[in-house]
């Protein structure tokens, strides 16, 4: 897909801007601080209805204003659409397709993007919730249904919590843990088709990041990724490290996750009472990469882990142009070009070069490849100036 | 802010559900310009909502004497019970005049992080109801989400016995609606409880 033409009201530092945009290549310049990451930023929020910088979309609402204005002219092959999202200071946000008011999460149905930032190098380095929020993320544009599911799991793992400290504040024996069984049913439930849809997304997308990371990296290490299960891991007391016996490669049907669970939960329930939280879960579950069979996390240097970083992104976006029926998705690159050595900066413009849409910010002109900047418009101020 | 008596009143407004602060304003101004007959009509009926209306001794519903009126009308079938969470799901399924049987409202569904146990809803009245073997099925009618789905199976093993029937609503299409408007969840609901054509 194609984000024809982008204008924004009151979003962030911008109080009106008009971008007309291009297929193939557009490039962003400007100082830090004037606003290229938010005209990028806008289009992320329309296929993900979140923000990579911040929690709540209050921040994304300039200051003084009541309500901000993402408006998008999309091209999906022939077809046009205008896809707009109003977030607003108090009350819930709107959308519309077309002028016809949708639920906003629908959105994602019509906009999809997959964002590259510096900050993607905590996927590899960092701390496992940081990817299973990038696995959740992917899940949800690739399949919009399992938003519920997340949500559902969620809910329930507080309900369970809830009742475990309650549980444990009368001594343990009173009538709440009766109905601990009927919060177990529902956290496997949603927690198993959980499990099974990242270990089925893991799985798919490891054969296009093994060949990413050969592209980006240039040498012929093997990138691979398992999942790890904390309904199988017997030491489970953090949420760090690796533990051998849980990690699974390749994806694993609803029915095993539910049985696995349903064993985890009983052997630590004595645990879980004491401790009055729920200790085993695809909340604690980690995306395992590994480099020739050592774990990437430690292991990686710094310019491997940023390969790694990004063939991840590079197989999100294949899979996702797999499943799509409207296209690419479009590829944002928020300063990552100023992160990359002169080798990788070209490897990845390769990598990107058959997209129908990339849209890259950058401080300094010169970071960027030559062939990504055909087409280059310069911020200063949250005022568009020259477009060229 | 408004001098005492109106932003009192704009607050306590406020308070109920559904109403934020500027919809408080309004009514506090409306109350403020109408004839003082209609505002005391409306006070007496505040005051007395709470002295006059009781529940149901029976099924929980409200009521103005010891047992409401569907529960004292003998044309019910009582063979039948149908299980809400609130009064409101009884006037809910009354107007659909599809159901002639008698109700138990719970007053809630189970919500440990509101709570709510098993105990605090009429789980044991409802029990004392079957004792006697005359009702045959038990409909229950909790809300599709995630706490009545939770209170519905709490309810299922509860009432297994002998001779009796636990049915649960089915969840699917709304009637009237378009195919290709109904979300991923509702769909694959009707998909799950899709029957046999005859």
């Amino acid at each position: 897909m194609i984000v024809r033409h982008l204008s924004l009201v009151d979003f962030r530092n911008y109080e009106t801007a008009e971008v007309e945009l291009h297929p193939g290549a557009n490039l962003f310049v400007g100082r830090n601080g004037q606003g290229k990451t938010n005209l990028v930023e806008s289009i992320g929020y329309l296929s993900t209805l979140s923000s990579h910088r911040v929690p709540s979309d209050q921040a994304m609402i300039r200051s003084g204003a009541d309500a901000a204005i993402i408006r998008a002219r999309l091209q999906h092959g022939d077809r046009q659409l205008l896809v707009e999202a109003q977030l607003n200071r108090s009350g819930p946000n709107r959308a519309q397709v077309n002028r016809g008011a949708v639920k906003p999460r629908e959105l994602s149905r019509y906009v999809s993007s997959v964002l590259f930032a510096p900050e993607d190098l905590a996927l590899v380095r960092g701390e496992p919730s940081g990817r299973r929020r990038f696995l959740d993320g992917v899940l949800v544009q690739r399949n919009p249904r399992l938003s519920g599911v997340l949500s559902d799991y969620e809910r329930s793992l507080r309900q369970r919590n809830m009742l475990l400290k309650s549980a444990r504040a009368s001594g343990l024996k009173n009538a709440p843990l009766s109905t601990l069984d009927i919060w177990d049913e529902r956290l496997i439930e949603f927690g198993s088709e959980l499990m099974a849809a990242r270990s089925e997304l893991v799985a798919e997308l490891e054969p296009h990041t093994r060949l990413a990371y050969a592209a980006i990296a240039g040498d012929s290490h093997d990138a691979t990724l398992s999942m790890q299960f904390s309904v199988l891991d017997s030491a489970r007391d953090d949420d760090e490290g690796l533990h051998e016996e849980a990690v699974r490669h390749g994806a694993i049907d609803r029915a095993l996750a539910a049985s696995w669970f349903s064993e985890a939960l009983e052997r630590s329930r004595r645990q879980e009472l004491e401790r009055a939280i729920t200790l085993v879960g695809p909340h604690r579950d980690d995306l395992v990469l590994t480099l020739n069979g050592l774990p990437a996390r430690g292991y990686a240097s710094h310019g491997e882990s940023w390969s790694f970083a990004l063939a991840l992104k590079l197989a999100t976006a294949e899979v996702l142009r797999q499943h799509s029926t409207a296209g690419d998705p479009i590829i944002v690159l928020d300063d990552v070009f100023a992160e990359l050595d002169a080798s990788r900066r070209e490897r990845l413009t390769e990598a990107i070069e058959g997209y129908e849409q990339v849209l890259i910010t950058a401080a300094v002109f010169d970071d960027v490849p030559a062939p990504l900047a055909a087409h280059t418009v310069h911020i200063d101020s949250g005022r568009i100036v020259e477009a060229s | 802010m408004y001098e005492g008596i109106v932003q009192e009143l704009i607050d306590e407004l406020g308070r109920l559900p559904g109403i934020g602060p500027k919809s408080a304003q309004r009514i506090a101004f409306h109350i403020l310009q109408t004839e003082s007959v209609d505002v005391s009509r409306l006070a007496e009926l505040l005051t007395q909502i709470k002295e006059r209306v009781r529940f149901c001794e029976i099924c929980g519903n409200v009521s103005e004497e010891d047992t409401c009126t569907i529960c004292r009308d003998p044309r019910r079938n009582a063979q039948t019970i149908c299980v809400v969470e609130e009064a409101k799901d009884v006037v809910a399924i009354e107007r659909t005049r599809e159901f002639r049987g008698l109700y138990h409202v719970l007053g809630g569904a189970i919500s440990p992080i509101d709570g709510i146990g098993p105990d605090d809803l009429r789980i044991k009245q409802l029990l004392q109801r079957l004792a006697d073997g005359t009702v045959t099925e038990v409909i229950i009618a909790t809300d599709p989400n995630l706490e009545g789905e939770a209170t519905a199976t709490y309810l299922t093993r509860m009432l297994q016995q002998p001779g009796l029937r636990v049915t649960r609503l089915a969840s699917g299409l709304p009637v009237g609606g378009d195919l290709e408007y109904a979300d991923e969840v509702t769909l694959g609901r009707a998909f799950e409880g899709r029957r046999v054509v005859e």
